[in-house]
């Protein structure tokens, strides 16, 4: 398609990463045509760097929508998987037998302790945990060192498989009827009358509606739509290890053994611009943290490593908004693409089709991280 | 079981290698094979016509070396008595004793641990 607009689709989605996926293939659902216009291999990549965590426990801490805009995701994940498995045939390996969170000191206890109290109370006791001292935690996860003294565990936690998930998504949207446009460089978005003109390296893509899921992209594709997007990249390290039996069966924040047995290790935070490249103090600081926390992994051997870069916001907290100065264009973006996926599919996408908009993103507008004495040229 | 290799041995030009002329004994599940030394222990078990090297935790399917150079990890035998070796990054030697991987490797039961691999010290004794 060179030169000329394809034949109209009603939303354009720039960004085929789990994000942008999830949307469209939930505005497929809607029956809304959509056209994906995906970078390539050529991007950042974020989707195929993460750690597959569906996590609830304790997030949002500070913002407690982000708690029941986490915990709605979760409870709809089933639907999710279940969809996706009718589309593809693709078994995502969804788990959500609960998760923990493993502590090394009375400090970190009295933190989750606080974290997790605090969010209890804000969601009005809709929140289930308990705080398990070494004896209780040993009888549920026996593999668990002599240094750990407890852990916070939630039943509303889980894990996925997200590189299945990804695939399996691509795949769904497709069969919906979604168009994959890959390879493509979005540069430039012009609103138009009708909607948007979206400038890619050799097309012009045009509808009446663009949803901004670029990752760190969307910072400067957002400003050109009147949408404040700050997202920055934070680095996050991963270490994967030879496939071993299977012997731990719920999902930890800092290490979880995945649907084919390899065990994944990682959570570590870093700005570091956009150097996606991994660091052997931070590999070693994860690789210690892990075997303590199990250590019969410690010669366990590791066969792949990686970094990737996190879609931060300077509160951490999503950017959910539609444009005030250029209604029909969005941005949604996070860096819990995963956890997020069914939020994104079934709660998102109906907003964008014109659907009420959900509850909880008055908190997640673009224009909270304006100051307030800023006369913003970008209304919020 | 072996059955008519798939691959054949080049020999080399006379002289230039004087491990891969040799022949030595290696067992593979406790058959024993004579092999050309000088080389992999993948390469070695493909020349003696081993076509099955363990089945896939994920599946159980039956698989063999693919790339033989230490990227796919599809040649992972038990070698000596330690599982998960890659059999294409490993010397062959005289006397080895291989195994066929079935499924995903044991990790070692806690107690086999012993107190001074409890700590934090690596293999460097750092």
């Amino acid at each position: 398609m060179r030169g000329h607009s394809v034949d109209s689709p009603d939303v354009l989605v720039v960004g085929g990463g789990l994000v942008g996926t999830a949307v469209a293939y939930g505005l497929a659902l809607e029956g809304a045509k959509v056209t994906v216009l995906d970078q390539g291999d050529g991007g950042l990549r974020a989707s195929r760097g993460n750690f597959g965590l569906v996590w609830v426990q304790g997030k949002g801490y500070g913002l407690s929508p982000y708690a029941r805009w986490s915990r709605s995701s979760a409870r709809l994940w089933p639907g999710l998987a279940a969809a996706l498995l009718e589309d593809t045939g693709i078994d995502v390996s969804l788990k959500q037998p609960g998760g923990f969170h493993l502590c090394f000191s009375d400090d970190e206890m009295a933190e989750r302790e606080k974290r997790l109290s605090t969010l209890q109370a804000e969601l009005g006791g809709e929140y289930p945990y308990q705080l398990l001292d070494a004896r209780e935690l040993r009888e549920r996860l026996p593999a668990v060192g002599p240094d750990v003294i407890g852990a916070s565990y939630t039943p509303m936690d889980g894990h996925v498989n997200p590189l299945k998930l990804l695939r399996a998504l691509h795949d769904a949207m497709q069969r919906r009827g979604v168009k994959l446009v890959n390879g493509e460089e979005i540069g430039r978005i012009v609103p138009e009358t009708n909607g948007f003109a979206v400038h890619g390296r050799n097309a012009v893509w045009r509808a009446p509606k663009v949803v901004l899921s670029a990752g760190l992209g969307n910072r400067a594709l957002g400003a050109q739509v009147g949408l404040h997007a700050p997202v920055a990249p934070n680095r996050g390290q991963v270490l994967v290890s030879e496939r071993v039996a299977p012997f731990l069966h719920y999902p930890t924040i800092n290490v979880r053994q995945t649907d084919e047995g390899s065990v994944q290790f990682g959570d570590s935070m870093e700005e570091a611009g956009y150097n996606d490249f991994t660091t052997t103090d931070v590999l070693s600081t994860i690789a210690r943290r892990g075997v303590r926390s199990f250590p019969l992994l410690k010669n366990v051997r590791l066969v792949r490593t990686w970094a990737a870069l996190r879609v931060y916001s300077p509160d951490s907290f999503p950017i959910y908004e539609q444009s005030l100065q250029y209604p029909g264009s969005f941005v949604v973006t996070c860096h819990s693409g995963v956890t997020l996926a069914a939020a994104h599919a079934m709660r998102i996408a109906p907003w964008i089709t014109g659907g009420p908009i959900p509850d909880e993103l008055a908190a997640f507008r673009g224009g909270r991280f304006l100051a307030a004495d800023h006369s913003a040229s970008h209304v919020h | 079981m072996t059955s008519k290799p798939l691959f054949r041995v080049l020999q080399p030009a006379a002289g230039t290698d004087a491990e891969a002329e040799t022949v030595i004994q290696i067992w593979f599940n406790d058959q024993s094979f004579s092999v050309p030394g000088g080389r992999s222990v993948a390469a070695a078990l493909l020349a003696a016509g081993v076509r099955r090297f363990r089945a896939t935790p994920v599946s159980g399917a039956p698989r063999a070396p693919y790339c033989m150079m230490g990227a796919c990890f599809e040649c992972l035998v038990e070698i000596d008595g330690m599982p998960s070796r890659q059999s294409c990054m490993v010397t062959v030697q005289d006397g080895m004793r291989i195994h066929s991987q079935e499924g995903a490797r044991d990790l070692p039961p806690l107690s086999d641990l012993d107190p001074s691999q409890a700590s934090t010290e690596n293999a460097h004794g750092r």
